[in-house]
């Protein structure tokens, strides 16, 4: 690309937006401010492209924003019609947000301790300014996405969106699926009550059974596998659910699952659009 | 010196023999690969490995449970989540965790037997299991006498009930004989 041309775009990008039919004349007061804000130096420098007049430019706005472009740049008409989808994955995806959100905030006053995170989470109950709110919303949002992201996978089965060549997106689902619910029981012992221990309890003592990798599982003693260095042991770090177990459940509940989550999201909703977008309604 | 100049000519490629260039870029290539693979391999088993800690700050699973003469013959007490059973014959030691889906049972008196809460299994006196879901015996622990007159147990020695098999028949090393 030469200077010249550069430069140009340049110009281009930073021309006003009173050019043709919006020149702010005979306009309200509202649309000329507006305009003046829209029109100053440091708006325009946000967008990569001119004012968007036409349907290509339009495209170009949504092509070059980092934002914007995680969106299709155009749908098509039965995408949006919501009996097809029911919007599960959107909703899914929005009550991961909620969770991200109201998680952050609780993250503020809770401590994963065996002194501190039973009391903690009684305060954020009975003191903490809206903390019962925030709680609240983080477990009804946790509940309902497991429910969504279940509904999601049944809706995607029954229209065949599994189908080639969307097969590799429904595995990238189903691995989605399992960290969803991973989420789910690591954030249930968080609260250190009664409930979540023993819950926690028997479910890590399932992971005794696991073949080679458990000490009780298939060929785990032939493989020397006690309680002591087991899969189960790495999980809980320990051979019973305490202090460990606890900080453990709250770093992957906290950072290390909403990573692989978030990044398999990226890569999930990447892969339906180049897969030719939402399936067809036959 | 025509022979001088034949010389630095590079020789010609003769098929199956590397060149000079080609013998260091495939050495430098296998040696860098195999520099960065050796540091990936190291650091998945530091990560790995991370996660078993060497130091515990849990119960330990050997610990005393006081002296013998502090349970009567027939007697059956509960010490640290497990069942101390104190026959004629001698001591043992029942896991305190059902073996149908790992609750915790109680000991009634009146009849003699372990009962579980959850979903009625019944075991007898010696841990074996004779009504409810529950399917095999209770396992037992190594129980014997420590240097100080008084009784340890020891929960890395286990003794797994197996199904149909009286554990006093099939570990007669269970049982502690004083």
């Amino acid at each position: 690309m030469s200077e010249e041309r550069q430069h140009a775009e340049q110009e281009e990008r930073m021309s006003t937006v009173a050019s043709e039919e919006t020149n702010g004349k005979g306009e309200g007061l509202l649309e000329r401010i507006a305009y003046r804000i829209v029109n100053t130096h440091f708006i325009r420098s946000m967008y990569r492209t001119p004012w968007p007049t036409d349907r290509r430019s339009r495209l170009m706005v949504v092509l070059e924003s980092m934002v914007l472009h995680l969106h299709p740049t155009k749908l098509p008409r039965h995408a949006v019609r919501v009996c097809y989808t029911w919007c599960l994955g959107g909703l899914s995806f929005y009550l991961f947000l909620v969770l991200t959100v109201t998680g952050i905030l609780l993250m503020f006053y809770y401590r994963p301790t065996v002194e501190h995170a039973y009391w903690d989470m009684k305060d954020m109950m009975n003191v903490t300014p809206f903390g019962r709110v925030l709680r609240n919303m983080h477990r009804w949002a946790a509940h309902a996405m497991l429910i969504a992201v279940w509904l999601h996978m049944l809706r995607v089965f029954l229209t065949g969106a599994y189908k080639p060549p969307r097969e590799f997106n429904w595995v990238v689902g189903v691995t989605l699926l399992v960290l969803t619910m991973l989420l789910s029981f690591t954030g249930y012992l968080l609260t250190w009550d009664q409930l979540a221990l023993w819950a926690v309890t028997v479910g890590t003592n399932m992971a005794r059974a696991t073949p080679f990798l458990g000490h009780e599982g298939p060929f785990g003693p032939q493989l020397h596998m006690t309680p002591y260095n087991d899969v189960r042991f790495a999980l809980l770090g320990g051979s019973i659910v305490g202090e460990n177990a606890l900080l453990r459940f709250y770093v992957w509940h906290c950072l290390g699952f909403p990573f692989i989550v978030a990044w398999l999201m990226a890569i999930h909703f990447w892969r339906v659009r180049k897969d030719g977008g939402i399936s067809t309604p036959l | 010196m025509a022979t001088h100049r034949a010389t630095l000519e590079r020789p010609a490629a003769k098929a199956g023999v590397k060149t000079r260039r080609q013998f260091l870029t495939d050495t430098f290539a296998i040696l860098g690969w195999g520099f960065f693979w050796t540091i990936m391999g190291i650091f998945g088993w530091i990560f790995a490995r991370f996660f078993f800690p060497n130091v515990l700050f849990e119960p330990s699973p050997i610990f005393e449970v006081g002296y013998p003469q502090e349970y009567p013959i027939g007697s059956v007490q509960k010490r640290n989540g497990v069942w101390i059973v104190r026959e004629a014959y001698g001591f043992f030691v029942l896991d305190g965790t059902c073996t149908h889906l790992g609750c915790k049972f109680n000991w009634i008196d009146a009849e003699q037997k372990f009962k579980c809460p959850c979903h009625g299994s019944g075991f007898r006196k010696d841990g074996t299991n004779f009504e409810g879901p529950a399917p095999r015996p209770l396992d037992r622990y190594k129980i014997y006498l420590g240097e100080g007159g008084k009784l340890v147990v020891d929960k890395t020695s286990k003794f797994p009930g197996v199904p149909g098999k009286n554990s006093n028949e099939l570990y007669p090393e269970s049982i502690l004989r004083i």
